[in-house]
């Protein structure tokens, strides 16, 4: 069987579970199509978050990422975890006891204020929006690279399947699919990365192979990684990093919006009891871990393996490191793999020196100049995209072809789990929140419901059109989706539970104050609206305010979001007797009971 | 009445007293260990790196678990303790 019917198999095979989930699983209430029918299992809540989280970036670019930075990376997989305490801790049990369906929902009742609940609303799109686009261009990716169809009709397809389960199951096929989706990319993860280790470490567990002996040098992994990356050029993998307070507040920023993102809270409205809320974010956290703790080792045993593929003279024990680079690859005894990705341009090799052997070394940095003109090199010569580290791993270490399909299959379970739980955060929002709440308040129960799937498939064709035309902002998940959740979502939520003072002019000027000087911020370095030449000082670290960067600076607009809202509040009229009482019960469990009809 | 509501405020400033405890340790192993105190850490090798380096890639993560699995645990027996468990 070639490789492309393998791959046509396992994605086929997925397909066909996701859909027979759908069937199975179709929801006739708001209460099934928003929570689930709010009896969800908290392990199984638990899997479906872990997939619900862990996107099309988890999965491609994380390792690649972290590859390429060490060290100096690890704020995504501290604050992309961290942010489970603080849900765990501050939010979910709460917002679970309330009761409600949605996270604006929530803001509104507490500040008893349509004003608040719409500034969620615009913040819950805009995140939830700059979010999906990158699902959409992720699934068009795999498909385009596994099943060797255009990235435009992959895109189609993915479309069509969330269509299918989202529009029809609402939060119940959602949850259910993205159980079997948890189980497809786990599997498709961990099976290249335990070969992996294997083969460098003998260890079979990544996370334990990466602290270990790399067999070949008898050196410890890491050492050896380091050894010789700065042999060429490149910085040590542990490398401190000077400017520590952009690294905390980075480090905050993500947790602060992982913990505020409306699509990982709601998966917390499914659950029975608020104790089971709780053990939930426990259970999300186990599995989403198996993959983050996989992901270094997965990016500094595929960092090492890239060198010595490129230096085989390198990979054992080196006296002299000068004689072992002297020798690159040729390019014509490039491996398989190599070729495969030189198709999609994801992998480029241009020959400077025109010596028919590849130079792969830091060309950046002017330290090492001198070096590389003795050793006659004259540009690094192979270019390799962060994105492929994970994709090409099985490849790499040459394992059976099914073994492709699988990864093909995960990276596209990825990308459709979270695209699924985003679209459902955006359609709930509009017709609960804008149509229910705000338009129409007298619209039935199966008006509503109606209402919820034309949402769901108007979210969905946005998603397709927006994922078939990147406008600007799509590439910007990190400053735009999080800058905006760590700023305006997370203080909201945090002060309507812990603040029974809190009213509603303060939440309202603390959401603007978080929103508007995050945007402003990011705006300012990265151009409005992102427009390309429109930013008013160019985005290097000597010119951001006390060195902190825009990605940074939903930390300092959560602080300034906490700041205003208790001033606010201080000199103004102290929320009504009947919601002070409300957040006095919001904080006891007795009574939660299902999530209420209303 | 009375009763209830010093028996809900106890309850609810033992809860606090355990979100203050673990959210100092969330805070050490990630901002702590994994960052500002690295270079304090950098003498305690750890597999061809150092401690700091464990903790930024691995060990924050494995006591971020613990720490949910630990206050769940403990709000469960205060739920029960309080009777204000469901």
């Amino acid at each position: 069987m070639s490789q492309f019917a393998i791959n046509l198999l396992f994605v086929g095979a997925s397909f066909a579970l996701y859909i027979g989930i759908a069937i199975w699983a179709r929801a006739g209430s708001t209460k099934e199509f928003y929570v689930a029918g709010g009896g969800v299992h908290p392990i199984t809540n638990g899997m479906a978050t872990a997939a619900d989280w862990m996107s099309a970036a988890s999965f491609i670019s994380m390792a690649g990422l972290l590859a390429s930075g060490g060290y100096a990376n690890s704020s995504f997989l501290m604050g992309w975890t961290g942010g489970y305490v603080l849900l765990a801790l501050l939010l979910a049990p709460y917002l679970r006891k309330f009761g409600k369906f949605t996270v604006p929902d929530f803001i509104g009742d507490r500040f008893y204020s349509n004003t608040a609940r719409n500034i969620a609303v615009v913040c819950l799109i805009v995140a939830s929006v700059t979010y999906v686009i990158g699902q959409m261009t992720g699934a068009g990716v795999a498909f385009s690279r596994f099943l060797e169809i255009p990235s435009a009709a992959g895109i189609w397809i993915a479309a069509a399947i969330v269509f299918l389960y989202a529009v029809f199951g609402g939060m119940k096929g959602i949850t259910y699919t993205q159980v079997a989706q948890y189980v497809v990319l786990i599997i498709a993860y961990t099976i290249p990365a335990v070969f992996i280790a294997l083969q460098l470490t003998g260890n079979p567990i990544p996370m334990f192979g990466m602290f270990s002996t790399h067999t070949e040098s008898g050196m410890p992994l890491l050492a050896k990684l380091s050894e010789v990356l700065v042999e060429l050029g490149f910085q040590d993998y542990a490398a401190d990093v000077s400017n520590k307070l952009n690294m905390t507040l980075f480090t905050l920023s993500l947790m602060f919006g992982t913990a505020g993102l409306p699509h990982v809270i709601i998966r917390f409205f499914t659950v029975p009891k608020v104790a089971d809320a709780r053990w939930s974010a426990g259970w999300a956290l186990v599995f989403i871990a198996i993959l983050y703790l996989t992901a270094p080792a997965v990016a500094s045993m595929a960092r090492l393996n890239l060198i010595t593929t490129v230096y085989p003279d390198a990979a054992g024990q080196v006296e002299n490191y000068e004689e072992a680079l002297a020798n690159p690859l040729a390019y014509e005894d490039r491996p398989d793999w190599v070729r495969t990705w030189e198709d999609t341009g994801l992998l480029t090799f241009t020959d400077k020196n025109n010596d028919g052997r590849i130079q792969f070394y830091n060309d950046a940095n002017p330290d090492f100049a001198e070096t590389a003109a003795e050793r006659g090199w004259e540009g690094n010569e192979l270019s390799v995209n962060n994105d492929i580290l994970v994709l090409a791993n099985p490849e790499i270490a040459n394992l059976p072809p099914w073994v492709i399909g699988l990864v093909a299959a995960g990276g596209i379970a990825a990308a459709l789990s979270t695209a699924a739980g985003l679209l459902l955060a955006i359609s709930s929002a509009i017709s609960h929140d804008l149509i229910k709440k705000t338009i129409k308040p007298d619209i039935s129960e199966k008006g509503e419901v109606m209402a919820a799937r034309f949402s769901m498939a108007a979210a969905i064709l946005l998603a397709t059109y927006l994922g078939l035309n990147p406008p600007g902002f799509a590439a910007q998940t990190v400053a735009l989706a999080f800058g905006i959740a760590a700023a305006s979502i997370f203080p909201a939520l945090m002060m309507g539970i812990f603040s029974i003072k809190m009213n509603d002019k303060g939440a309202i000027a603390g959401m603007l104050v978080g929103l508007i000087s995050t945007l402003l911020y990011i705006f300012t370095y990265l151009g409005w609206l992102f427009i390309p030449g429109t930013n008013m000082l160019p985005n290097t670290p000597d010119n951001w305010l006390f060195g902190i960067s825009p990605l940074s600076f939903g930390a300092v607009g959560a602080m300034l979001n906490f700041g205003t809202a208790f001033a606010v509040a201080k000199v103004t009229a102290a929320p009504p007797a009947e919601i002070q009482e409300l957040v006095e019960s919001v904080r006891y469990p007795k009574g939660a009971g299902g999530a209420v009809d209303h | 009445m009375a009763d209830d509501k010093s028996n809900a405020a106890a309850y609810w400033s033992a809860n606090l007293r355990l979100i203050f405890g673990s959210l100092f340790v969330w805070a050490l192993v990630s901002y702590g260990f994994a960052i500002l105190l690295r270079p304090l850490l950098a003498g305690i090798p750890v597999g061809g790196t150092d401690l700091g380096f464990w903790f930024a890639q691995q060990g924050s993560i494995l006591c971020f678990i613990a720490i949910i699995f630990h206050y769940a645990w403990k709000m469960n027996k205060l739920d029960e303790k309080f009777g204000l468990g469901e």
